[in-house]
């Protein structure tokens, strides 16, 4: 039942309405010596495959993590789809460290069935042999599973080819500008505008299921936090305070939103908004700007910027106690907007790195910072939900841009929009 | 347009009532009650259609409604508290008046951290006329951080065009 709802969310999305600043995707960065690995051609289930080609997008995702390199199909001199026709020798022989292979199966009922199969051509050993059943509208997402299977058994970490991503994208010139909320798998295909207003928009914040979005909207002339559900759209004002309603995060649970809010005095605090009760607890109270909270992954304390030591810095605010939150970036004159990583071990902020201002990665137990990025002006970190990448906004032409980063700094890529600049952009959890 | 503005007043003074019950909206409270109003907001701020004057007042110095700051900066500038000064005394001299100050930063750093940049220079402008003799009900602030800049580019020109707070006359 719950794979059911998953997968009809992604159908409503592909028939929501017409694609927005379609992102091409570049990689800009590889590893120097990429694994070799042979994605062969799926059998195909005609018609209602649609013509969509699963080998395809299950070999540009794994290129697209610059750690494989993907055997041309003009040079497969055989096209097996299953691990027992794969002629191993052949392979191996071409140069390949892995093969994929896979068929795709027609269902009674509509669905089709994704089967995939990993070997190694090294040992002739068959790695993996896994499959998925999906909606046509979903074949797309399929693929992405597959890629995330074959990532996790050959690197050892669970790929994020399956995950959505949510951004801002801006087209015209001030003062005349046009802001979209949009929605787009990872890998920029399938984008959807979920909000079109002409005053700005920002701060888009996943909730922890995925479901829902919390921004920023100046709508009204102020700003206020609206929280929307992205597949029926519908959404509700839940802070619209005199004064900066600003930075919504969600706790893991998904219950709460920790918020910046001003009131008419313009001294910027950060709140805590109970969803369901409605109920406002105050968490910080300094004279200085106290912004940019995020939860860490058990919830227990936040991370934010503050400028009380005079210029922004991380601090981090143990929830339930009495203490007063704790300096946590020493390096530099400039450390905002903190993310923490899934496993709570690090921190992505915005850090001035000689005059420009670029992603560093903080251990939290050592306190030694990273720099990540190598752009002059980029913002807006967040990490995959596997922790190994972290996307970010840069800025390419004087236009903003996308961009992923592996956090070893091995592998990048980029996200840019065919039309105007795209930014802010959230990387969101897996779905169940 | 002037129904639909009352309405939206009549609805927002509603709101606000319903809103926050023996509290004035302005003051993020320590913990606010549940408020019945499933959206939990007062609007007590929001703003229908456009309130903006078409032409306020006029004169060298009133002519001049933007005020520009220095980077990272939120004191008001020498060459400013003149300007600031007039609208001071224009709009003592004229307690129906009211302005919105918006604030703004430039592009650099982060967007939330800069919408606090762009509120502390709106407050700045805010005291200055406090003190000058302007009531607290003819002012009202929003910050835009580095949302909607005056001009686009990345360079320090552009910059310092776009660190401003611009005082609005409204309707």
């Amino acid at each position: 039942m719950k794979k059911f709802a998953t997968s009809l969310l992604f159908l409503t999305l592909g028939v929501a309405g017409p694609a927005f600043a379609q992102l091409r995707l570049t990689i800009t960065q590889g590893v120097t010596d990429p694994i070799p690995i042979a994605v062969v051609p799926f059998g195909r289930a005609v018609p209602a495959d649609g013509g969509v080609d699963v080998a395809a997008i299950v070999q540009r995702d794994l290129e697209s993590s610059g750690r494989f390199k993907g055997m041309p199909r003009t040079d497969m001199l055989t096209t097996p789809t299953s691990a027992g026709e794969v002629d191993i020798a052949g392979f191996k022989q071409q140069r390949n460290d892995y093969v994929v292979v896979g068929k795709l199966t027609s269902l009674a009922n509509g669905d089709i069935t994704v089967g995939a199969e990993l070997v190694n051509v090294l040992n002739g050993m068959r790695m993996m042999g896994q499959t998925w059943t999906v909606k046509p509208a979903n074949l797309r997402n399929g693929a992405h599973r597959v890629a995330d299977a074959i990532y996790e058994k050959i690197i050892g970490v669970r790929g994020a080819f399956a995950t959505r991503i949510a951004y801002v994208s801006v087209d015209g010139k001030p003062p005349n500008q046009k802001y979209q909320l949009i929605v787009a798998d990872a890998d920029g295909e399938n984008a959807q505008a979920i909000l079109s207003r002409d005053r700005p928009l920002m701060s888009p914040a996943w909730s922890p299921d995925g479901s829902m979005l919390a921004y920023v909207s100046f709508e009204s002339r102020v700003s206020a936090v609206y929280v929307q559900n992205i597949r029926t759209t519908q959404r509700s004002r839940v802070s619209a305070r005199a004064g900066i309603n600003g930075a919504p995060t969600w706790s893991p649970d998904g219950k709460k939103l920790a918020l910046t809010l001003s009131g008419s005095n313009g001294n910027l605090d950060i709140f805590l908004l109970d969803l369901g009760t409605q109920q406002l607890q105050r968490l910080t109270d300094d004279p200085g700007i106290d912004t940019e909270a995020n939860f860490s992954p058990d919830g227990g304390s936040i991370f934010f910027t503050s400028d009380r030591p005079g210029s922004p810095q991380v601090y981090r605010l143990t929830l339930g106690g009495n203490e007063r939150p704790k300096r946590v970036t020493f390096t530099g004159t400039y450390n905002a907007r903190p993310r923490v990583s899934p496993d709570g071990k690090q921190l992505a902020v915005l850090t001035l790195d000689n005059g420009a201002y670029r992603i560093g990665l903080q251990d939290l137990a050592s306190g030694t910072m990273t720099v990540l990025s190598k752009g002059r002006q980029d913002e807006s970190p967040s990490f995959a939900p596997n922790g190994a990448m972290v996307i970010l906004a840069g800025r390419e032409r004087g236009q903003g841009i996308l961009q992923t980063v592996s956090i070893d700094g091995q592998t990048s890529l980029k996200l840019n929009a065919d039309a105007g600049e795209v930014r802010e952009p959230v990387w969101g959890p897996y779905l169940q | 347009m002037k129904n639909f503005l009352s309405t939206a007043v009549l609805v927002a003074t509603l709101a606000l009532l319903a809103g926050c019950p023996g509290k004035p909206p302005e003051q993020p409270a320590q913990t606010q009650q549940p408020t019945g109003d499933t959206s939990g907001v007062d609007d007590a701020n929001a703003v229908a259609g456009d309130d903006t004057a078409t032409g306020g007042p006029s004169g060298e110095l009133l002519s001049k409604r933007i005020v520009y700051f220095d980077f990272d900066k939120a004191d008001i500038r020498a060459d400013s508290q003149t300007v600031v000064a007039a609208h001071a005394q224009y709009l003592s001299k004229n307690p129906a008046q009211k302005v919105r100050l918006e604030g703004h930063a430039d592009e650099r750093g982060s967007r939330e951290y800069n919408i606090g940049l762009g509120e502390r220079r709106g407050q700045a402008v805010r005291r200055a006329l406090l003190l000058q003799g302007v009531a607290e009900v003819q002012l009202s602030t929003v910050s835009y951080g580095e949302e909607r800049p005056a001009a686009a580019g990345s360079d320090e020109q552009t910059y310092a065009l776009n660190r401003r707070v611009e005082i609005v006359y409204l309707k």
